[in-house]
């Protein structure tokens, strides 16, 4: 019997790539462990070795072909006897069942298909090349597509072309080019001096970029991820936020610690964590987290040039999603000013960084239903805007929040607190929250599923508040 | 007294000729006795203005510890008697201003050594509003960007870290200031010291580690605390020099401090100088000291008294007499009686105050 040769999953988030290059042709025999294709992702080149033994009997895919995805047959492999005619057979049913799977995991009902490892995406598939709708972009501002990494690293190119002091500073940043190529190509246009590897050593290295921050420079610090910044939680706290209070004024940290945050996809409990909540608890910092690239962009942009520490959460798997971002020669956004990504008159969902995905998808089934939900992405937690978050509520009477992380003290209980001190005489039903479940991230596909928040939970939280 | 000096490279790394010295340190009664030629002796005028600088520390740290008594000064006071060798000692070696200080909580000598005005720090620790933080940092947070004193920090051991950092901001402005990072042997066994040394080392930033061995970390003493008691070894797997030095003497400290500075505004990286000092008070004002015996502090005290020390040797050479050397005295009891009565006629902070400088 012939074997299928999938398009494999080369990372946890990677949902498809480019057959770049094939290594073996037609007729070729392979033993397991051999090259047979490159294939690019977003973030890497990678080169793809054979499993089984046996003779090349098809390509299914030629080479240069793009968004392939995970999971689609790209060659036959045919055993001794056996014959290339055994190959012939389309692979339509099988492209079929892997489409069905892509689209199961990524929507909200339905048991993980995972097939032969492949890597399940955790959140639902954002809408492409979305448009934003901000007030901050001039009307008539031409717009171009790229990706969240693309925009993300553009902001710190610019950044660092127009001010020397900017420089990055952390693990992988430099020659591998980013753990996840967020800072692709820096090294090459500013050197070594500015752009930095570290050892393994969070603490010290956060310690240290802070220091040079208060000796003036403007560090911005990757964390491979912000589970990794909880070894340097105390410099993110008690030096870099904590200083200019504590010296009257005099000295502050003009820096900014970035990075992806939250739940990737199947990579467990310790490198699943979401810490919005936690940083936006402190005096003295900034939180920004960003959903759209256009906003990933301005916002990168202006957390460089603030004065102040701040925390800049990622995701990493928004990293590769596609929106439309402003084409503009210096284009930087407010901090601390949310964004009406919808307008919506029935209930208003709040939300930031990917749980705008879930908010997004369940507004867009919501509408189907009748109800008009208004989407306010709050971009930035500290400090809040939540005069955006109030007026919608004076319009709609009604709030649900949705996040990925832990449901005491988040985010959305922040929210539920000023609606009730500040807009209660507003409400028409208590305010709900959407959130990940009570526990550390389990590794298994169904567990992982069932711990993340959902968009039928955030449909269902709607009906709750209209009563439907 | 034995200096113990020992130049640790990576050559010297493997030899195991550096342990009689580490012993002859650690006994007291070899601090008398070593070899005094080494070290570079003092001017007059230098000995009268380390002598001046080392009083004023003491006596404001007398005065604090006073003032603490009497319910002016609150929270956290850790106080720098018998320490004052080390500051002094290694604000003669630095270009003043233009180099960079930076230390732990136990910072008030610090302060004074960089020239910070007394008046300012003794308002901040009555937490008043002509404090150097306008009150709002107190006894471990206080800062002089006009000094080059980044602090005054709470956390045992994160200065080291920041300390790395202000010296790094030196190699990417390539310019050739030094910074002075203090730390205590209790923050000499954090993790993130270690983390700093490696990257220190790894990208040659100018950075003297000053490792204040006081013998006690809070109540623990070196000994039960500390696998390699040490600390000038400490950097040895980065391949960081270190010396131990005598800190109770402050031309020892000087010229120790010299030899530092000179290795790293040369671009050779880090130094690590392990100051072997003592702190007669406890470790904070709290502290009732149960873990020494006071004849352990009386003996310091009476042999080993950085002050005495340089008082002894104006004396001796005829370079003071008794009257000159109480004129000093004078001056310094004016300065801080004027800097404890400013301290306590500043009003408090404007309650206005609570909400400013959370961010710029």
């Amino acid at each position: 019997m012939p074997i299928e040769i999938l398009m494999p999953a080369l990372s946890p988030t990677m949902e498809e790539g480019t057959l770049s290059k094939w290594l073996k042709k037609e007729g070729d025999s392979v033993k397991s462990g051999d090259v047979i294709a490159e294939i690019e992702t977003d973030k890497a080149t990678m080169e793809v070795e054979a499993v089984d033994e046996g003779t090349i009997g098809k390509l299914l895919i030629p080479e240069g072909s793009e968004n392939i995805k995970v999971n689609t047959p790209i060659a036959v492999l045919l055993a001794d006897g056996e014959d290339a005619s055994a190959a012939s057979a389309p692979p339509a049913k099988d492209e079929h069942s892997v489409l069905e799977a892509a689209k199961n995991g990524s929507g909200e009902s339905g048991s993980a298909p995972a097939m032969n490892g492949a890597a399940v995406p955790a959140a639902p598939a954002a809408i492409k090349a979305e448009i934003a709708s901000d007030p901050d972009i001039p009307a008539g501002t031409e717009f171009v597509t790229m990706t969240v990494r693309e925009a993300l690293r553009d902001a710190m190119a610019e950044e660092m072309r127009r001010d020397a002091d900017v420089f990055v500073i952390g693990e992988e940043v430099a020659e591998y080019q980013g753990a996840y190529k967020i800072t692709q190509g820096l090294l090459q246009e500013f050197g070594a001096d500015r752009v930095i590897d570290t050892p393994i050593t969070e603490h010290g290295f956060a310690g240290l970029a802070t220091g040079a921050a208060l000796a003036g420079l403007k560090p911005i610090v990757e964390f491979m991820t912000f589970n990794f910044a909880m070894q340097a939680m105390d410099q993110i706290i008690n030096s870099a936020a904590k200083t200019l209070y504590m010296s009257g004024g005099q000295l502050g940290a003009s820096i900014v610690f970035r990075g992806p945050n939250g739940a990737a996809s199947r990579v467990g409990a310790q490198h699943s964590q979401d810490y919005s909540a936690w940083y936006s608890q402190i005096p003295g910092l900034k939180v920004v987290v960003p959903y759209t690239a256009a906003d990933a962009k301005g916002l990168l942009k202006a957390a460089i040039r603030d004065p102040n520490p701040v925390v800049f959460l990622e995701n990493e798997i928004i990293y590769g999603h596609s929106f439309e971002v402003p084409k503009l020669d210096d284009f930087v956004l407010p901090i601390g000013k949310a964004r009406i990504h919808k307008a919506g008159k029935d209930v208003t969902i709040v939300s930031f960084g990917i749980g705008m995905s879930y908010a997004i998808k369940a507004a867009e089934q919501l509408a189907a239903e009748g109800i008009d939900a208004e989407l306010i992405d709050l971009r930035t937690l500290r400090p809040m805007d939540i005069d955006t978050v109030i007026a919608s509520v004076k319009k709609t009477g009604r709030c649900v929040t949705v996040e990925e992380g832990w449901p005491q003290n988040s985010v959305g209980s922040e929210i539920a607190s000023q609606l009730m001190e500040k807009a209660f005489d507003y409400l028409d039903a208590p305010v709900l929250k959407v959130t990940g479940k009570d526990v550390p991230m389990p590794y298994a596909a169904n567990l992982e599923k069932l711990a993340l928040p959902t968009v039928g939970e955030v449909i269902a939280a709607v009906k709750a508040v209209t009563y439907r | 007294m034995a200096v113990a000096k020992s130049q640790v490279g990576s050559k010297a790394a493997s030899t195991d000729g550096r342990k009689p010295a580490a012993r002859a340190a650690k006994a007291s009664s070899a601090r008398t006795a070593g070899a005094k030629s080494s070290i570079a002796e003092f001017s007059r005028d230098e000995e009268f203005a380390a002598y001046r600088e080392m009083l004023l520390i003491r006596r404001f740290e007398e005065k604090a510890g006073q003032m603490y008594g009497m319910g002016l000064i609150h929270g956290f006071c850790h106080l720098y008697i018998g320490q004052e060798a080390v500051v002094v000692g290694m604000q003669l070696a630095i270009r003043n201003g233009e180099d960079q200080v930076i230390t732990g909580y136990r910072d008030h000598g610090h302060m004074l050594a960089t020239g910070m005005d007394p008046k300012g720090v003794m308002a901040e620790l009555t937490g008043r509003r002509d404090g150097y933080s306008r009150g709002k940092g107190g006894s471990m947070h206080m800062f002089s960007i006009e000094k080059q004193f980044f602090g005054g920090h709470g956390i045992v051991g994160a200065q080291v870290s920041l300390g790395t950092g202000l010296a790094f901001a030196n190699r990417y402005r390539k310019n050739d200031r030094v910074t002075l990072t203090y730390f205590g042997d209790g923050a000499a066994n954090q993790g993130q010291v270690y983390e700093s040394f490696n990257m220190a080392e790894l990208w040659k930033l100018p950075v003297i580690y000053i490792i204040e061995n006081n013998r006690y970390a809070m109540g623990t003493s070196v000994s039960r605390s500390s696998a390699q008691t040490d600390f000038s070894k400490r950097g040895l797997s980065f391949n960081i020099p270190g010396e131990q030095v005598d800190g109770m003497d402050v031309r020892a400290v000087r010229a120790a401090g010299e030899r530092a500075v000179e290795w790293c505004r040369t671009g050779k990286g880090p130094y690590i100088l392990e100051m072997q000092t003592y702190r007669y008070r406890g470790h904070s004002m709290s502290d009732p000291a149960k873990y020494r015996s006071k004849d352990e502090v009386q003996k310091m005290r009476t042999e080993h008294d950085p002050i005495e020390q340089v008082r002894l040797r104006l004396i001796d050479k005829g370079w003071a007499s008794e009257d000159d050397l109480k004129k000093v005295d004078a001056e310094v009891r004016d300065i801080v009686n004027e800097a404890a009565d400013f301290a306590q006629n500043s009003p408090e902070p404007d309650a206005s105050e609570l909400w400013t400088d959370i961010l710029k």
